[in-house]
This record gives structure tokens, sequence and C-alpha cells, in this order.
């Protein structure tokens, strides 16, 4: 019997959508300008990087001068928060985040408290969510950033940025009328909420928004981030003035006009993947939790992303899963200590509240445009035996 | 500070040999042995480190390990260490002297290596072994055999060592009764109750972080 082959890991990046591939193809070789340059060559590619300023820029609602192109993820996230917290270390040195962001926030937060900054990590619920009283609390006349994950890369919980972003603006307006002239940003990692969530940074309400090419079926190694005009931002690469002087180096062309195209069509298919996804997850989540005993989900039930599973199995070690799994030509992804590099797990599902167990049993399953039903009931098919047989093993016993 | 940037990543880097044994676990403990079937049993690791194995043995009159079956709660390469240290003890009949001999590096190599960051799990596999020979010793009366492993000792009347009571602490143990539950014994002099519950102090697992010896290589 050929092996089949399942991909449960679309959180962690995605396959790139052949007519994004196509798109990109022409900026290899023949649109292969530095930008910068006066000739021919660097108009063409000029050309080419303004199109894909103003496709991204169309999703994002935002004017294409707003968005900055970078090499990940993690390095708009870094920008937006080490870039906003240094430029008004002057006005105020208060930052507020949560205690279950992308390690891309997580570390810069870390790093800059270090640097004599207060910030308050903010705990989520039990369900993951965080509570939109708790971080308004904490504001105070020094506060300068706030940066809240739009929806959590392990358990997909889907953050209430908009009320957040409303608040914000009241903030805003009351510190006006005080004449307090420290300002106030807010910030949001959308790379695994693209796709699934509205983009729309008026919406929103959000003045920062990280995005990458990985997680959208575009290209790894770009990202972009929305900076809404007025925000100052401090570099911390030094070079030439590409992206405003904000991200020097030549210009990664064929990524930028991958991402755009990527995001252009994530947004055209955004409802009816959503839509087909959620019923995939919830049947999935059901079977999970309902035909093997010692199941328990992860993260809010409903308010999650329409491709996201995450549940632990209590007595199983994460690792052992995933290389059984693998065995079986399942893709999974785990919270296990044993699975990272530093032996630590999750921080994310320790933030809910549960036992350390519940991380190292954690299994997180993502599904994508490639999903099927068909996909989900083979693994069911495979995994109850798994499960049984790594229980066997285990001198930890449940039930 | 350097850092190795080719093992970053999620790069499992199982040896076949890892693999092997942990997808064919040999003499596991299958189905829950009766009372009086092994003469010793022994355990390590805890749940909230992600890592916690089960020993249980049968030695015969002339000390030969003649069963040797287990548990592991943890990730392949811990699985595999308990597997693969089982068949060295099994295989060539062993004596406890012999099996003794055997060290974490032996079982690394049987293994046909660990990652770096999995090296614990083999260093866990003969912390089960000594741990059940200790109290398959104690079981006996036979204190001076206990191995102490370089620990300090806290109980001379019954060679108790530190790194055990860390271990009782470690695997939930949080007070004097629990320690003395766990290791089976009853501690008698005062002063080393008083030492067991200062090591308590220092070693009790913090509210947000788990105490976790053996991974700190």
């Amino acid at each position: 019997m050929a092996q089949k082959l399942i991909y449960f890991d679309h959180a962690a990046t995605t396959y790139v959508d052949r007519r994004v591939a196509k798109a990109m193809e022409p900026c290899f070789s023949r649109i292969f300008g530095n930008a910068g340059s006066l000739h021919a060559y660097g108009r063409a590619a000029k050309l080419a990087l303004d199109r894909a300023r103003e496709q991204v820029a169309e999703v994002l609602g935002s004017q294409p001068a707003e968005i900055i192109f970078t090499g990940s993820g993690t390095e708009s996230d870094n920008l937006a928060v080490l870039g906003v917290a240094r430029a008004y270390a002057q006005q105020g040195q208060h930052l507020i985040t949560t205690n279950i962001e992308h390690k891309a926030v997580y570390r810069p937060m870390e790093e800059l408290a270090q640097d004599g900054f207060q910030v308050d990590f903010v705990p989520v619920n039990q369900q993951g969510l965080v509570s939109v009283d708790d971080i308004i609390n904490q504001v105070n006349d020094q506060t300068t950033l706030i940066s809240i994950i739009y929806a959590n890369n392990e358990i997909g919980v889907i953050q209430p940025i908009a009320e957040i972003g409303r608040a914000v603006k009241k903030i805003r307006a009351d510190r006006h009328r005080r004449g307090v002239e420290t300002p106030l940003w807010l910030h949001t990692d959308a790379c695994q909420a693209a796709g699934y969530l509205s983009l729309s940074v008026n919406e929103l309400g959000v003045d920062l928004l990280t995005l990458n090419g990985s997680k959208i079926y575009g290209p790894k190694g770009v990202g972009a981030l929305f900076v809404r005009s007025g925000i100052k931002l401090k570099p911390f690469v030094f070079g030439g003035d590409q992206e405003a002087g904000l991200r020097p180096g030549t210009e990664n062309v064929p990524g930028s006009v991958g991402l755009a195209w990527a995001l252009t069509l994530a947004s055209h298919l955004r409802v009816e993947e959503s839509q087909r996804q959620s019923e995939l997850r919830d049947y999935f989540i059901g079977r999970l939790t309902q035909e093997i005993p010692g199941v328990v989900l992860n993260g809010h039930a409903q308010r999650r992303l329409p491709n996201n599973i995450n549940v632990s199995v209590l007595g199983v070690e994460g690792e052992a899963m995933l290389l059984w799994l693998d065995k079986y030509g399942i893709a999974a992804s785990t919270g296990s200590a044993c699975d990272s590099q530093r032996l630590e797990p999750s921080h994310v599902i320790l933030a809910l509240g549960h036992p350390y167990e519940y991380a190292h049993g954690s299994l997180r399953l993502t599904l994508g445009r490639s999903s099927s039903k068909k996909e989900i009931d083979y693994f069911m098919k495979v995994f109850p035996g798994i499960v049984e047989k790594l229980r066997q093993m285990s001198p930890v016993k449940h039930e | 500070m350097s850092k190795d940037v080719s093992s970053g990543g999620q790069n499992w880097a199982y040896s076949e040999k890892v693999k092997d044994h942990f997808f064919h676990p040999r003499n596991f403990m299958e189905k829950d042995s009766a009372a009086g079937e092994f003469d010793a049993v022994g355990q390590v690791g805890s749940l909230a480190c992600g890592d916690i194995m089960t020993m249980w043995l049968k030695i015969d009159a002339a000390e030969r390990i003649v069963d040797l079956k287990w548990r592991t709660f943890g990730c392949a390469s811990a699985i595999a260490a308990t597997s693969v240290f089982s068949e060295m003890v099994l295989r060539d009949n062993l004596t406890i002297d012999q099996a003794i001999k055997i060290s974490p590096q032996d079982i690394m190599e049987a293994l046909g290596g660990l990652p770096a960051r999995k090296v614990h799990c083999s260093v866990l596999a003969d912390k089960a072994f000594r741990q059940a020979l200790n109290n398959y010793f104690r079981s006996r009366g036979e204190r001076e055999r206990v191995l102490t492993d370089g620990s300090r000792i806290i109980d001379p009347d019954l060679n108790i060592t530190e790194q055990e009571v860390i271990n009782a602490i470690h695997q939930g143990a949080k007070s004097l009764a629990d320690i003395q539950a766990r290791l089976k014994v009853g501690v008698g002099r005062p002063e080393v109750k008083a030492e067991i519950e200062k090591i308590i102090e220092k070693h009790r697992n913090k509210e947000d972080q788990p105490f976790c010896p053996f991974q700190k290589n």
C-alpha cells in the first residue's frame, strides 16, 4: 500500500500556491534589477515592488507607503516592538503584551525589560483569551505600545483586537484632553490570522500589523509590517535607504511579489475556506475528544482559527506521538519540552493554567487548503492505536 | 556565545537504532505485575519535566538479573534508552555487579548516539536502574551496598543520599512523610529529619517552574 502523506502542520508553514509561484517566476531572472537603480532593469524591479506594496495595502485598507517589506514575520514583530519602544523611549517606557505571544514578540519584550523598560505580560484566561479590561487597566501615561497577537499560533485563539483598538482610541482622546503628549500605539501579529480573519487595519484600529509569506501559501523569507503614517520607528538594521530606511538591504522583489499575491489570493478565498475548514475543525475536535479518552481541547472551542486543533493527550508525550504519526505519513507538531531545543514546554499551553503534563502531551493539528475529511478519517484510524500503545508504555496511568 | 547553527530548528536526528527501539520497544511492562513477581522497583524523573521511568527487577539467588521490565513516559530517546538498557542487561544474563558497570555512555553508544539535547535520557535509564537496586538493597537490609554515586549521605543508618531525596521531591514528595513513603524507609534521627526538611525547602517545585535536575547537562 502506498504511504499516504498528510500535512496537518499548516501553522508551521504552508506550501507555495502554484499561482503565487507563477507570479514570482519572472522576478528571478527577467525582472532581476536592483529596485534602487535608475536604469530600465531597476525601474522594472521598482515597478514590481510598487505593485506588490499596493496589493498588500489594498487588502489592509491602508496607504501603500504604510507597508514595509521585511525578511520575515519575526523581523516585522521585532521592528514593531523594538522600533516603537525605542523611538518613544523619551516619552514613556511602559509596554503591554500578553503571556501567549509568539516568541517573535515575547523575546524582544524581554530584551526591552532587561534594558529597563517596564513590560506587563497580561495573562490570558483558561480559554486562552485576554480580557480587554485586563489590558486597558494596565495602561498608564508612560505606556507607548500594546502588542497582542491576533490569533495565537499554537492554540489559534482569536483575541478581541478591534475592541482593544476602540479602547485605545478612547485612551488617546483622554490623553489629548489632559495634554499628555505620550503616544499610544497598538500592534498585532496577524501571521496566523491572515487568510481567515479580516485584516482591515481601520476596522481593527491597529497602528502596526505583522504579516509574513510563509503561512499564507506564499514564499518564506519575506514579511511585511503595516506602520500607520506618522508613527516613528527606530530601526535595528543600518545601511541604505530601502523601505524608508527602516529595513535597509536590496529589496527582495520576488519575495515581496509572492507575499502580495499570496495575500490577495488569501483574501479572495477567505470566506469560503474559513467556512470549509471550520467544519472540518469541529468534526476533527469532536472525534478526537469523543473517541479517545483523556483528550482535552486547548483554547476556546469557538473563538479559534478555522484551521487550528490543539489537544492535550494525557499520559502521552508529544514527541513520541509525532514520531509515530510521522511513521504513518502524518505531519503534526507539539508543545512538549522534548521537541524544543531549550527543553522547555510550550509557554502558551502553560499560560492556560494547566499542569506541565498538558504541555508535554499537547498535539497541534493545523488544517489548510489541501485538508479533507478523508485525511481526518485516516488520522482517526491510526491515532487511537498510537495513544493506546504509548499509554501502555507509560508509568503514569490515567482514567 | 557561539551557537551551533546547524542544530537549530526541529531536527530530531535520531539514529536508526533509536528509532528501532522506539518503534519496537523491548521488555516493557505490558500488564501490571502481580504482587511479588518482581524483587525491586525504582522510579526517576517527573511528569512536570516530561520524562518519568519506572524499572522492575527480578533477581535470583546468584544475583543474576533474570528479568527487567520498564515503563517510560517521555520522548523517543527516553523510551529507546530504557529499551536498549533492558536488552543489554538481559541478553548477557548480567549479575547486579556487572549491570552496575553499564554507564550512560554505554547506553548512548548502544543507541548509535543521541542528539546533544537528549543525552539526559540515557542518564535517566541508568538512574532508574540504580534507584531500583537501592530499593532492593534496602529491602534486604544491605545498607552498605546502597549506591551513593558520590552524592552526600543524609542518613548514615539507611544510606539515603541527598540525590535520592531530591529525586523523591522531584516526583512530587512535599513533606518528610512523603519522602519516607517514597523511599519506603522510616527516618529516625532528628538531625536527619531536619536535613531532609532543609532539602525539601531548597528543591520544592516552584509554582511556575519544575525542578528538572537530569536535564541540566
